[in-house]
């Protein structure tokens, strides 16, 4: 790690920005000050306002105080078109990508070269190539976006990027959707951007990878600024200590609980896609005792989704049988599932687990709507079903007025505990879990861990879907690696580490272990 | 099938998009539809399958559906569902008329499309602006079109020689017609085409016949929509501006994130949906019949929408869908026996695509292919007429097939229909 | 991260401020209205206040002026307009209530009606159960019809918007192939030129109020009858909403509506809510054409009401889906159309009402829109004010 030099003129800097919502200030008097050329990493926890930030220095978002500056000249940007004018350029963490266009259509899209008033797709193709070779991208402009996998749809996010020739690049949490080894090529990539003379603004909240590449690193905590440090100078321990004022939680299990008694056995399912072409599920076999957590770690879009939606009732297998406990329950539909004892934590909780504007007690309901204390008889239940919604709020420690308000209102980390309490409820003997502690905030993830620890020790048997490594490693008895619709490989949580587990779920161990 | 039917329903079935059809294709696809009417018109003895006088009244009908149908696709394109379009043709019958009658054709259809783009600009502010669910919008826009239209008649036409609360006067003139040289006479010259299609040689003269419906007795107004078809195309896929509109379709979020201005696309797309089923409507009412009557328009924006989707959001298949409607509409308004021939080429397209499946190993659609021809064969020979009542609806229980046999495999755009508020990207 | 959490109970007033939304909202529009409608008047160079008065006095009293003594006429005529509008935005509102959007009632109505009245007919049973079984033949003609579309919806993913629009055009078609096919097998007077069916014969009558209430005191004696179908659309209005509101098929039918992934996460079988609300909404719709069939005209016939179905989208979304609201809009929509009839006598054309009523609609879909958006800021605001730690480590709002 180079020492960055102090004197190199500030590329961006932030001066008392203020960005107010309804009821929340999500940035409050925020300054961030930018070297030319350095890797500047902006650290904080989920929700801390980092993504507001960003938003605002891109032109997405407009600050109600506070000043911009870049390059010393102060900009007021009303549009991303005049942060792009700015030399900035952003690397959103949900890939902002048409899928049904071509890469080339993608990139030159807001910025298209024309000649004689029609679209230039020769000279558009040959400018990416360009870019793609100068950078070793290895990007093919013809390529159906559909069709790409997570890292080359990032690398097409940054050439589209460097293609508008940004100076000042802002990666968003770039790093949430790769593994290890594909990580250590973003860098690799970074270094290279930075050799240029690129400014990189780097968001994470991955201490240990923001102190591998930063040179230096801005704290933000509850909206606000809290630390400006060199990484030169910090552990993990006392970034953690600035950003969260406490230690951060790991998922570390107690003693093992698991039992020889299987809940939930899947035996050789298999999906066919949709389009045909590739399987989506592959002969898929594993066990899931009482008392024990299974993981599932793999790249995603490798079938987990499907497995999880399978295991609840939301697809059927073409072959293969899903036994609960001794009951073939391959037929069975979603409701009946849940009556009988699985319960489901969906990876994107407002997609699949809330009616948004519907009050939390009715949210309770959904999933119960045939059991007590949702109904009686063919009516809704209104009057236990809210005060069963009173108990999950106070077991679950879901920060709210009260039942009847709108799930909406709640933040993401007070909407997971709530689905959580939910989903326990009723006494499920089998849990599937995608995504549990996504995009929550570390109070938050901290309580599900731990809700899902008492769990397991009182019994139940946990599917973990996560792409959270550590969290993978750290909650598992029982480890498998998912690529391409199969479980590739079974792992020992206790001895694997993350490089080693990445390794696995891109292929490359396993095409090692081919050769050796 | 059974797998998709409990999951989420978009996923699994965005992946497969028929992304155009070849030329080729296109040509074989002709090719094969000209053979059969052949023969069907040569052992039937229904002349007016193949005549040139269908042929020219299936283009003029099938030319307001056509441009109700590229509104359709102006508006899906930005993302925007526009069920309007009937609502904003109306208002197109109705300006168009009233410009043809106070002024002459040619400001009669500037007029209809002025209408139409107001009805498409309202449709735009409640649903970009202030994000209303565009269904709901839309009917609500038809109601008011309809609501508009009978209003202004009333406070206008009313008292007018001709004109009334449901009519208008008749149009000042009409828009002049030409025919192609060389082919049908048109200059002075010989009319091949027409010497030719008198024979009722098998092939030859239908062949001819379909020609000469095309190129005799043309409305410029004709002209200028069938080249509105491929001027979509070029705009859509070969600019600048064209690029930016599909985008705003596709993911809007990815397009505010590169500073194209979304609001601004979405406006644009509908406002000129609007104008073009303004278009539709001036032209039922400048070259289909001279005046505005009330319910002119029958349903053919929602045909025009209908055809879009029967050509999966793209100009060509939109003009393929909107021909064929066009077509079955002329040829019950020429001669009713011929719509009872149609049933044996129905039965014989089934079953060519009977024996194409079976080819491909997919023997179910084969068997449903095999039995629908049967069962049309056997409608053929034991009937002489097919009902007027069941004849009107051809378009429509045509599309509801189309759509049931191939929705699968349709690919609209990404975002259709689904409201956006500026800000949200990130 | 500390303090115990505070389960404060959601004061009742909360309902209250947003049903004050809500009315705001609809006055607003129809405000809207009368001002479009004001402006059309004057257009048309009257005065839109003299007008207006006129419609109200018109529709209430069924007077144009002060003079003459007041008669119900104009009530019972309104409630006779009303009747069909309600009964039809049901059946659209069922299916809107899980975003499920049924543009067929249209065709649905009109196929039920030419099956009632061909039964009607054909049947002859005592009125006792004759006029309850035209009435189940028409829910169940309404329903068959609804279903294709809810089939092709599930089965083949054909959008229900198109399907039921092709459908309405079918039944048109149909209908005039069953009349032409029907008329000429049936038609023993050679002289009977017109298209209609045969009158219904007095057992396949639905009886109105008018003696009843006569013989209570409350009406005296009027042309027009006030509707036996009242009664139906009350019933049918109150366990609408039992069963909307307060079912456990209510809920998964709202749950549908709001959130369709969620809803089949948490075990609502998307196919069959699609399928059950489309054929309860059709045959709701085949209910829409019974009172003017069985009330009024005693026959199916060219002159049939046309646009019932379209109307009644515009009623459903006035009224919010909701039957009380829905009630309302219906009433409004019979009273613009009855007072409108005395402007023509005036020398104002009647047909402002046609505007006023899409105007109406398209103001009124903006305006809870807005009112929507209002709701959500002020309840994002409510919870942070009450428990600002609900937004917990996270200052940023995602909603």
């Amino acid at each position: 790690m180079t020492v960055p030099e102090a004197e190199a003129p500030l590329a961006v800097e932030l001066v008392g920005i203020t960005k107010r919502f309804p009821g929340v200030v999500a940035n409050r008097d925020i300054n961030l000050r930018v070297r030319r050329g350095q890797v500047h990493a902006v650290v904080g926890e989920n929700g801390a306002g980092k993504s507001t930030l960003m938003k605002i220095l891109y032109g997405m978002q407009r600050p109600d105080e506070g000043t911009i500056r870049v390059d010393g000249k102060e900009v007021a940007f009303r549009s991303p078109t005049d942060a792009i004018n700015a030399g900035i350029g952003m690397v959103h963490q949900h890939f902002m990508l048409a899928d049904n266009f071509t890469v080339l259509e993608n990139v030159v899209l807001g910025s298209e070269p024309t000649r004689a008033g029609r679209l230039d797709r020769a000279e558009a193709r040959r400018r990416i190539r360009a870019i793609s070779d100068e950078y070793g991208l290895g990007v093919q402009p013809d390529r159906i976006v559909e069709d790409l996998g997570v890292g080359d749809r990032q690398r097409v996010e940054i050439l589209k990027v460097l293609y508008r020739g940004a100076r000042i690049l802002i990666l968003d949490e770039p790093t949430a959707v790769l593994v290890p080894q594909e990580v250590d090529e973003l860098f690799g990539n970074l270094a290279e951007l930075r050799a240029e003379g690129v400014t990189v603004v780097f968001i994470s909240h991955k201490l240990d990878e923001v102190l591998k590449v930063a040179d230096a690193i801005t704290v933000i905590r509850a909206g606000t600024t809290v630390a400006e440090v060199s990484p030169a100078d910090v552990t993990p321990r006392d970034l953690a200590q600035l950003m969260v004022g406490s230690e951060l939680p790991t998922p570390e299990t107690r003693e093992s609980t698991v039992t020889d008694q299987v809940q939930l056995s899947v035996r050789g399912v298999s999906l066919d896609s949709a389009a045909g072409g590739r399987r989506l599920l592959d002969d898929v076999s594993f066990d899931l005792h009482r008392g024990e957590v299974v993981g599932i770690a793999g790249i995603e879009g490798n079938g987990q989704a499907e497995l999880v939606e399978l295991l609840i009732g939301l697809r059927t297998p073409r072959t293969g049988t899903v036994l609960l406990g001794d009951t073939d329950v391959t037929d069975w539909p979603t409701l009946r599932r849940r009556e009988a004892g699985i319960g489901y934590i969906p990876e994107d909780r407002h997609r699949q687990g809330l009616l948004l504007p519907s009050p939390l007690w009715e949210n309770r309901v959904l999933g119960h709507q045939s059991r007590p204390p949702s109904v009686r008889g063919i009516w809704i239940d209104r009057r236990s079903a809210r005060a069963d919604t009173r108990r999950i709020i106070s077991e679950y420690d879901v920060r709210t007025p009260g039942p009847d308000t709108p799930a909406f209102a709640l933040s993401g980390g007070n909407q997971q505990k709530f689905i959580v309490g939910r989903e326990m409820s009723g006494d499920p003997t089998v849990l599937i879990a995608a995504h549990p502690t996504r995009g929550v905030d570390v109070g938050a993830q901290a309580a599900i861990w731990e809700h899902l620890r008492q769990a397991r020790s009182s019994g139940l048997a946990t599917l973990l879907v996560s792409a959270d490594l550590e969290e993978l490693i750290g909650m598992s008895d029982t480890l498998y690696v998912m690529l391409r619709g199969a479980l590739v490989a079974r792992l020992d949580p206790a001895s694997v580490t993350p490089e080693q587990l990445g390794s696995y779920m891109t292929g490359a161990a396993l095409a090692q272990g081919a050769q050796s | 099938m059974s797998t998709t039917l409990e999951a989420p329903i978009a996923e699994p079935l965005r992946r497969q998009g028929i992304r155009g059809v070849g030329g080729a294709q296109w040509l074989l696809i002709s090719a094969v539809i000209l053979v059969l009417l052949s023969f069907v018109r040569a052992t039937t003895g229904a002349t007016d399958l193949t005549s040139d006088g269908t042929i020219g009244a299936a283009l003029t009908l099938a030319v307001p559906i056509g441009l109700a149908g590229l509104g359709g696709l102006f508006a899906e394109r930005v993302g925007v569902v526009n069920i309007g379009l009937e609502g904003m043709m109306i208002l197109g019958t109705w300006f168009g008329a009233y410009g043809g009658w106070q002024w002459g054709p040619w400001r009669g259809v500037a007029f209809g499309i002025l209408g139409g783009a107001l009805g498409g600009l309202l449709h735009a502010i409640v649903t970009v602006t202030f994000g209303v669910d565009h269904i709901i919008s839309g009917v609500s826009i038809n109601l008011l079109g309809a609501g508009l239209a009978r209003y202004l008649s009333g406070v206008i036409f009313t008292g007018h020689s001709g004109g009334g609360a449901t009519q208008s006067p008749p149009g000042k003139g009409a828009i002049s017609t030409f025919d192609v040289p060389v082919l049908s006479g048109g200059w002075g010259s010989p009319d091949v085409l027409g010497s030719l299609e008198k024979h009722h040689w098998f092939l030859i003269s239908d062949l001819a016949g379909i020609l000469r419906g095309l190129t005799v007795g043309v409305s410029w107004l004709t002209l200028l929509a069938v080249l509105l078809v491929p001027a979509t195309y070029l705009f859509f896929w070969r600019t600048k501006l064209g690029l930016r509109m599909r985008s705003v379709g596709e993911s809007p979020l990815a397009a505010e994130s590169l500073g194209v201005p979304v609001y601004r696309m979405k406006y644009i797309g509908v406002v000129v949906s609007g104008a073009l089923a303004g278009l539709a409507g001036s032209f039922l009412v400048i070259v289909g019949a001279n005046y505005y009557r009330e319910g002119q328009t029958g349903g053919r924006g929602f045909i025009g929408l209908a055809a879009m989707i029967f050509g999966n959001w793209r100009p060509g298949g939109l003009a393929a869908g909107a021909s064929l409607f066009g077509y079955a509409d002329g040829l019950q308004l020429r001669q009713k026996s011929a719509v009872h021939g149609l049933l044996l080429f129905v039965a014989l397209l089934l079953v060519l695509i009977a024996v194409r499946a079976v080819l491909r190993r997919q023997f179910v659609q084969a068997l449903v292919a095999a039995a629908v021809a049967v069962a049309f064969a056997l409608w053929f020979s034991l009937s002489t007429v097919v009902p007027s009542g069941i004849v009107s609806f051809t378009p429509h229980i045509t599309t509801l097939l189309v759509l049931a046999l191939a929705s699968q495999r349709l690919r609209p755009p990404a975002a259709d229909g689904v409201p956006y508020r500026k800000g949200e990207a990130g | 991260m500390t303090g115990a959490p505070m389960p404060v109970r959601k004061p009742r007033s909360v309902d209250l401020a947003g049903l004050g939304y809500n009315v705001a909202a609809l006055v607003l529009a129809i405000g809207v209205a009368v001002v479009i409608g004001g402006l059309a008047v004057e257009l048309s160079g009257h005065n839109a206040i003299s007008a207006y008065r006129l419609m109200l006095r018109y529709a209430a009293c069924n007077q144009a002026d002060s003079s003459t003594p007041c008669t119900a006429d104009s009530v019972i005529d309104i409630i006779n307009r009303a009747v069909p509008y309600y009964l039809s935005a049901l059946a659209v509102a069922i299916g809107f209530r899980m975003a499920l959007f049924n543009i067929g009632v249209e065709g649905q109505y009109r196929l039920a009606a030419v099956a009632a009245a061909i039964a009607g007919v054909e049947i002859h049973l005592p009125a006792v159960l004759q006029v309850p079984l035209m009435i189940i033949i028409a829910m169940a003609v309404g329903a068959i019809w609804a279903g294709i579309a809810a089939v092709l919806k599930v089965t083949r993913g054909v959008s229900e918007v198109i399907s039921t629009i092709m459908l309405n055009y079918i039944a048109l078609g149909l209908i005039s192939f069953i009349l032409s096919s029907y008329l000429s097998g049936n038609n023993t007077d050679s002289n009977n030129l017109s298209i209609a069916t045969p009158d219904l014969p007095s057992a396949s009558q639905m009886p109105g109020f008018n003696r009843l209430l006569h013989d209570l005191g409350l009406l005296g004696s009027h042309p027009d009858q006030v509707p036996g179908f009242l009664l139906v659309a009350a019933i049918i209005g109150t366990v609408f909403y039992f069963v909307v509101e307060r079912s456990r098929f209510g809920f998964d039918l709202r749950a549908s509506g709001l959130n369709p992934f969620a809803a089949q996460a948490g075990g609502v079988s998307s196919a069959r809510m699609i399928v059950i609300t489309m054929l309860i909404s059709g045959a709701l719709a085949g209910l829409v054409g019974l009172p003017y069939l069985m009330g009024q005209a005693y026959s199916y016939s060219s002159e049939f009401p046309a646009n019932l179905g379209f109307n009644g989208i515009a009623v459903a979304l006035l009224g919010r889906n909701k039957p009380i609201g829905i009630a309302f809009a219906a009433v409004l929509w019979g009273f613009l159309e009855r007072s409108a009839q005395i402007l023509d006598l005036n020398g104002i054309p009647q047909e402002i009402y046609v505007l006023m009523q899409g105007s109406i609609v398209l103001a009124v879909v903006v305006a809870y829109e807005i009112v929507r958006r209002a709701k959500v800021r002020r309840a994002e605001r409510e919870v942070a004010r009450q428990v600002p730690e609900a937004l917990g480590g996270a200052v940023e709002v995602t909603a």
